[in-house]
């Protein structure tokens, strides 16, 4: 049996036992890229030599008895939105397509500090707005499980990179759903944890207030392992939280005795997919057969969910990526091309007789600024940069961004009494399993309703996770959503383990042809 | 509601955006849609509801007071489209390029 069908935590027992070489499962996961990443197209790039050094380098301090971190020698990728000293951190976009980081994101340093190998750069949607992980600059990638799918997004790639046993650990970030909703297109099981529970210093921003790192895992155990190295409180990050991080890998196969699992009916109503309804409802049976509770709750302001996240989302973002001005990083427009535009347009106005008109051209720096960010933005980062922008200006502040952030305290409440009744609210990842490629890039919205289960926990700033729990008739996977109060993680983790003690929705891997 | 076509012209020149006359059809339209779904924000009654910028409750972090070492400006400089070993330099802000 090849050491890459095994789970990251009996991986490491295999290396901590020395029955496994860091180098040889590299290696293997190295030659794996080979064979199917051409189809896939889970990486950005990846760095065969320097992990190769890396792991040889912990095979050799194994072998010396040097004391190692808690990933030694396990293979990690990591989306291409956390900055790595000295390399590049595109973020999917054509803006950042040369810039190189001059500092180590706190998550990176983290993993670097546990002795992982991390092994490459997974592909995004653009500055992680999508759904689809086709908003990327560089290529789209595809659903190991259908090849004409969609892997969800935005961490698109690293659900992708661990369903097809490309890496066994990967990290990806969620701001509106973007590590649940590909992990539950995938069939693997991801986590967006507590805001404020993983550092994001170093992670370019988005949406500040929602961002959060988290794991990427073939089981709730790995995604222990992975987040236990993540979480804790950071200097750097001031919303990081200076809470306790629990040791999550060596509780999580401790059951929960009488969980009270809530269902919501505004999760099963219109518009989530019989074949995705059938799936949870025998997922609730199995929780039942392991002593679960079902209490029947409401969240009456989840609807109002998607209307206010793309609000804040945007608005949020509009503000962050006003640092892309080509002056400080990354593409800049011609400068030679952009002068003789200028006067062109000068001389045309001048001649015309428009002093009005002329009055108003942009000024060289101005345009400068224009073309820069038209030329490296994709089309869906101006859309939100726009809508941000939109919402944030004068006149409509108030009936938009104002409202959204009420809307959001609602939002919050609800699941504040929720969780005066149950432990954990289990319900839909995604109200459908993985859409085709191109099937809802023409319309905006359409992608945007798809993270309807999702947002609101980013919003309330609780942690979710997604596992896998059944399969549609065309053999896509579909995954469950637990939700639990602020930093519950744990609850989650153990939950979603004993889930899978009892399914093997998880161990099902894709044939790639 | 629907944002007339004008109205994203002036948030394009805010966003410091330039978008073609293609563009701007298709984001009137699509900012549009988007605003019209938004719309149903206005039915939820708010006015005794407290605005949530940020899901953790806490507000001014202080850091130690002290020197620390900056970003190394070769470092800061290194990704710049333009710069002279000390300064990014831009085009010509004042008078005629």
């Amino acid at each position: 049996m090849s050491a890459i069908s095994l789970t990251a935590t009996q991986q490491l027992e295999r290396l901590e036992s020395g029955q496994l070489a860091s180098v040889e499962l590299t290696q293997a996961y190295l030659d794996r890229i080979k064979e199917v990443d051409g189809q896939v197209g889970a990486f950005l790039r990846v760095d065969a030599e320097a992990a190769l050094a890396t792991a040889a380098k912990i095979d050799e301090q194994r072998a010396s008895g040097k004391p190692l971190g808690r990933l030694a020698g396990l293979p990690v990728s990591v989306k291409d939105v956390l900055c790595m000293h000295g390399e590049m951190t595109t973020c999917g976009s054509k803006i950042l397509e040369n810039f190189r980081s001059p500092y180590d994101a706190t998550a990176i340093a983290r993993l670097k500090a546990a002795d992982a190998v991390l092994i490459g750069r997974t592909n995004m949607d653009e500055f992680a707005m999508g759904g689809s992980t086709e908003n990327s600059a560089f290529h789209c990638t595809h659903n190991p499980w259908n090849l004409d799918c969609s892997p969800g997004g935005s961490s698109g790639g690293a659900a992708a990179c661990v369903a097809a046993s490309m890496a066994p650990l990967s990290v990806g970030t969620d701001t509106g759903g973007s590590i649940r909703q590909p992990a539950a297109f995938c069939g693997v099981t991801g986590m967006k944890p507590t805001y404020g529970r993983v550092s994001r210093y170093g992670l370019v921003a988005f949406a500040s207030s929602l961002d959060q790192v988290g794991p990427l895992a073939r089981t709730a155990a790995d995604a222990a392992l992975l987040l236990e190295v993540l979480a804790g409180h950071d200097p750097n990050d001031s919303t990081s939280a200076d809470v306790p991080v629990p040791r999550y890998a060596e509780t999580i196969a401790k059951p929960l005795q009488g969980l009270r699992i809530g269902l919501a009916g505004e999760h099963f109503s219109e518009g989530l997919s019989a074949e995705t309804e059938s799936a949870l409802r025998e997922a609730v049976r199995v929780f039942e057969s392991l002593g679960g509770k079902v209490h029947d709750i409401s969240l009456p302001h989840s609807k109002y969910g998607i209307a206010t996240y793309y609000i804040i989302a945007p608005s949020e973002a509009s503000s962050n990526l006003a640092r892309y001005d080509g002056v400080h990083y990354g593409y800049r427009t011609d400068e030679q091309q952009l002068i003789a535009e200028l006067s062109a347009e000068r001389k045309q106005l001048t001649e015309a007789d428009d002093p009005h008109t002329l009055d108003r051209l942009d000024t060289t720096l101005v345009r400068m600024y224009r073309k820069t960010r038209s030329e490296g933005f994709g089309p869906e980062v101006k859309r939100r940069i726009m809508l941000g922008t939109y919402a944030l200006s004068a006149g409509y502040y108030d009936a938009y961004y104002l409202k959204a952030l009420k809307v959001r305290r609602l939002i919050h409440n609800d699941f504040v009494e929720a969780f005066k009744q149950v432990d954990v609210i289990l319900g839909p990842t995604s109200p459908v399993p993985a859409f085709k490629l191109g099937e809802k890039l023409q319309d905006p919205l359409s992608m945007y309703l798809v993270d309807l289960y999702t947002v609101s926990a980013n919003l309330a700033g609780i942690p979710g996770i997604s596992i896998p729990c059944g399969q549609s008739p065309e053999g896509l996977p579909i995954g469950l959503q637990l939700q639990a109060p602020a930093f519950e993680e744990e609850r989650l983790l153990r939950a979603s383990h004993m889930f899978q003690q009892a399914t093997d929705w998880h161990q099902k891997v894709p044939e790639i042809s | 509601m629907s944002i007339s076509r004008e109205e994203v012209a002036k948030v394009a020149l805010l966003a410091r955006l330039q978008l073609s006359d293609d563009e701007l059809d298709t984001m009137t339209e699509q900012l549009s849609r988007i605003v019209g779904y938004v719309e149903q924000l206005s039915e939820p009654d708010t006015d005794q509801v407290e605005p949530m910028a940020h899901a953790m409750d806490i507000a001014n972090v202080f850091a130690p007071d002290e020197v620390r070492p900056s970003l190394d400006r070769a470092e800061a400089l290194a990704s710049a489209p333009h710069h002279d070993g000390q300064c990014y330099r831009v085009p010509a802000v004042l008078g005629e390029a």
